[in-house]
């Protein structure tokens, strides 16, 4: 059977600003958006991400603001009359219906015919893998197979815009692997739009065309996985993206290529920014535990004497704490095998250390 | 410590049902042995030495009693839909939440905690001939006549709703608010508008509390008295079946007929509740074309 493709959007704009009374949840959130690409918001819980989600899907009215869709504006339609389609973390299905009657919802209320409804639900238990479940109800399904059974009943009707709100936060953490990757085929496979909801990072870099960092309702960061991976615009960022490593440091001089050289607590320490600092100015030098080097030349830039404090053992690495000499404590994590007590060389690749402003909060400022 | 049922019994048990004793002595004593001697009487009529039907074959004979279980159902069935489906609509635009939503509880439940007594009084003279009810619509001139709302059959409907859907409208918002909102949600991304969420997906999801509200509106109906004595015509049109078993207790002293009369009104009332689970196990087959589990 061909795999049927969905019309999808060409773009999405929005600008939205929602208040639970005196309390802002979504502040001036805007996103402009290109069809077929899949998006993500990505924060910690409580910054506004499924709220953004379910307004643009209409379930919950913003407070000022407007969603467009290809040139029409859409916030006054009631979800039913957006065609979308959207998951959810508990899957949501209809309890009292079976897995075929859930799938076909959608059809009948469009009014479609029996034979049409029925191959189509025949179509999408195949692509998602679960024929021969139809006549299951949602109890008797596992939690995977319920979120299968979801993303299903809303592909079925092909939504021109898919919204996922952190479908896989309840399940375990193998199946969450499995059902990512299932994800990104289905989107890929029917050439849809989707906007995806989570605050795992991993899920958000491995998915993603574009993410969206938001924090206490306000756009921190959008770019590619690779943009936000590698240069973070600041503390809040970098620290959900895994940087471990933050010195408070001033700056010494900029080179071309916004290369930095800074200094601060006995250390001088060079590195890469984004940002266009002068000189003297307070900054913070960041890197992740795998892209410190343990070992190597004392005399290298950026190398510093440290001696091993703590060690766990996480298999093909170490997760290892070194205070250095100039007193700072440095996470590291390394495949070379460390003791505690030990005296080592660390070096911090100076292509891998960035340079963010003070405050990591705000975003904007 | 988890042990399969079909296991031996143990101390725990045995602790168990030392613990539970008291409260079993209290339901056999308080509630199991009268309601055994009440069918035991029932069949002992006054006038007869031992077993007789007489007092069923008396009340189903006497046109004057056995009417009173036509006024029952007169009153019960009309008063139950009404509290149910007012209360159901209350409690299902309350679901989510709404403006001054506790101070709006409040007010609805406020009639609970007044008993009937007091409520029934004030039925009586806010509605009453003279009453302010009727003075407005008089002084507005609205009607020639006051309009007349007690003692008949509308002031036993008034007071019986008052004091039922607070209960009922609660015991429903409770039910309806714990059903997850994202399962309506989704069904409107599916596009299903708010009336089609309502029949196909709340309606079915609601149907097992339905039929409870159901079923403990109508037996609370069913044996109205002071509601019936008060605002009613207790010799005529509101001559209940309460008031009949009544009657024949502590007007005719004749506890074995008041007794029978007694029996017959809890058999009507399984009789209700039978029929209203009937009635939700075909509502729910119906919603989800096959029965499953859930």
């Amino acid at each position: 059977m061909k795999e049927p493709t969905c019309e999808t959007i060409d773009s999405l704009r929005f600008r939205i600003t929602k208040r639970f009374g005196a309390k802002t949840v979504l502040q001036d959130f805007a996103l402009e958006v290109r069809g077929k690409q899949f998006i993500t918001f990505l924060g910690p819980s409580g910054c506004g991400k499924s709220t953004a989600l379910n307004i643009i899907a209409g379930l919950i009215p913003a407070t000022a603001g407007e969603v467009w869709i290809d040139g029409e504006r859409i916030d006054h339609l009631p979800p039913e009359k957006r065609e979308f389609g959207m998951v959810f973390q508990n899957y949501a299905l209809f309890p009292h219906m079976t897995v075929f009657a859930n799938i076909a919802f959608g059809l009948q209320l469009q009014r479609r015919p029996e034979a049409e409804i029925a191959e189509r639900v025949q179509q999408m238990l195949e692509l998602v893998q679960l024929l021969g479940y139809e006549g299951r109800y949602p109890g008797q399904l596992s939690g995977g197979q319920q979120q299968r059974i979801a993303i299903a009943r809303a592909l079925v009707l092909c939504p021109r815009l898919m919204l996922l709100d952190e479908p896989l936060s309840n399940l375990d953490a193998k199946l969450r692997i499995e059902m990512r990757a299932e994800i990104k085929r289905l989107h890929t496979s029917l050439g849809l739009t989707s906007i995806y909801v989570t605050h795992d990072q991993v899920e958000a870099l491995s998915l993603s065309d574009w993410v969206v960092v938001m924090r206490e309702g306000l756009l921190i960061q959008a770019g590619t996985p690779q943009e936000i991976h590698d240069q973070p615009v600041n503390i809040f960022v970098a620290d959900f993206m895994g940087f471990r490593n933050f010195f408070p440091t001033q700056v010494v001089s900029v080179g071309p290529d916004r290369d930095v050289e800074a200094a601060g607590n006995g250390m001088k320490i060079r590195g890469k920014t984004r940002h266009p600092f002068a000189p003297g100015a307070s900054v913070v030098a960041a890197i992740r535990p795998n892209d410190v080097m343990v070992g190597g030349d004392a005399a290298s830039p950026n190398a510093f004497r440290a001696k091993v404090d703590i060690v766990e053992y996480l298999g093909r690495e170490d997760e290892v704490i070194v205070t250095m000499e100039t007193g700072g404590r440095l996470w590291v994590q390394t495949a070379v095998r460390l003791a505690p007590g030990e005296n080592v060389t660390v070096v911090l690749p100076p292509d891998r250390v960035i340079f963010l402003p003070p405050e990591g909060y705000g975003g904007k400022e | 410590m988890r042990r399969s049922r079909t296991g031996e019994p143990s101390e725990l048990d045995l602790l168990a049902i030392a613990c539970l004793a008291p409260s079993l002595l209290y339901i056999l004593v308080m509630f199991v042995y009268p309601f055994l001697y009440g069918i035991y009487l029932s069949v002992h009529p006054l006038k007869v030495d031992g077993f007789s039907l007489a007092n069923y074959i008396a009340f189903f004979t006497d046109q004057y009693q056995y009417k009173t279980v036509g006024i029952t159902f007169r009153l019960a069935v009309p008063n139950t839909i009404v509290v149910v489906a007012i209360s159901l609509l209350f409690a299902y635009n309350m679901r989510r939440g709404i403006w001054l939503e506790r101070t709006i509880t409040t007010i609805l439940v406020l009639p609970i905690s007044l008993g009937v007594i007091l409520l029934s009084q004030g039925i009586l003279g806010f509605y009453g001939g003279k009453g302010w009810f009727n003075q407005l619509i008089l002084g507005l001139g609205l009607l020639e006549e006051p309009l007349i709302l007690t003692h008949n059959f509308t002031g036993v409907m008034l007071s019986l709703f008052m004091q039922q859907f607070p209960f009922c409208f609660l015991m429903l918002l409770g039910y309806i608010s714990g059903i997850d909102p994202s399962i309506e949600n989704s069904a409107r991304t599916l596009g299903a508008n708010p009336w089609t969420v309502f029949r196909r997906i709340m309606l079915p999801l609601i149907a097992p509390g339905l039929a409870i509200a159901f079923a403990l509106v109508f037996v609370m109906s069913f044996a109205t008295f002071p509601s019936a004595i008060m605002l009613g015509q207790p010799s005529g049109s509101t001559r209940t079946i309460a008031i009949a078993a009544y009657a024949q207790a502590f007007e005719m002293f004749d506890m074995p007929y008041a007794s029978a009369i007694a029996v017959i009104m809890g058999l009507f009332q399984l009789a209700g509740l039978l029929l209203i689970l009937l009635m939700r196990k075909r509502m729910v087959t119906a919603a989800t074309m096959g029965v499953g589990k859930r």
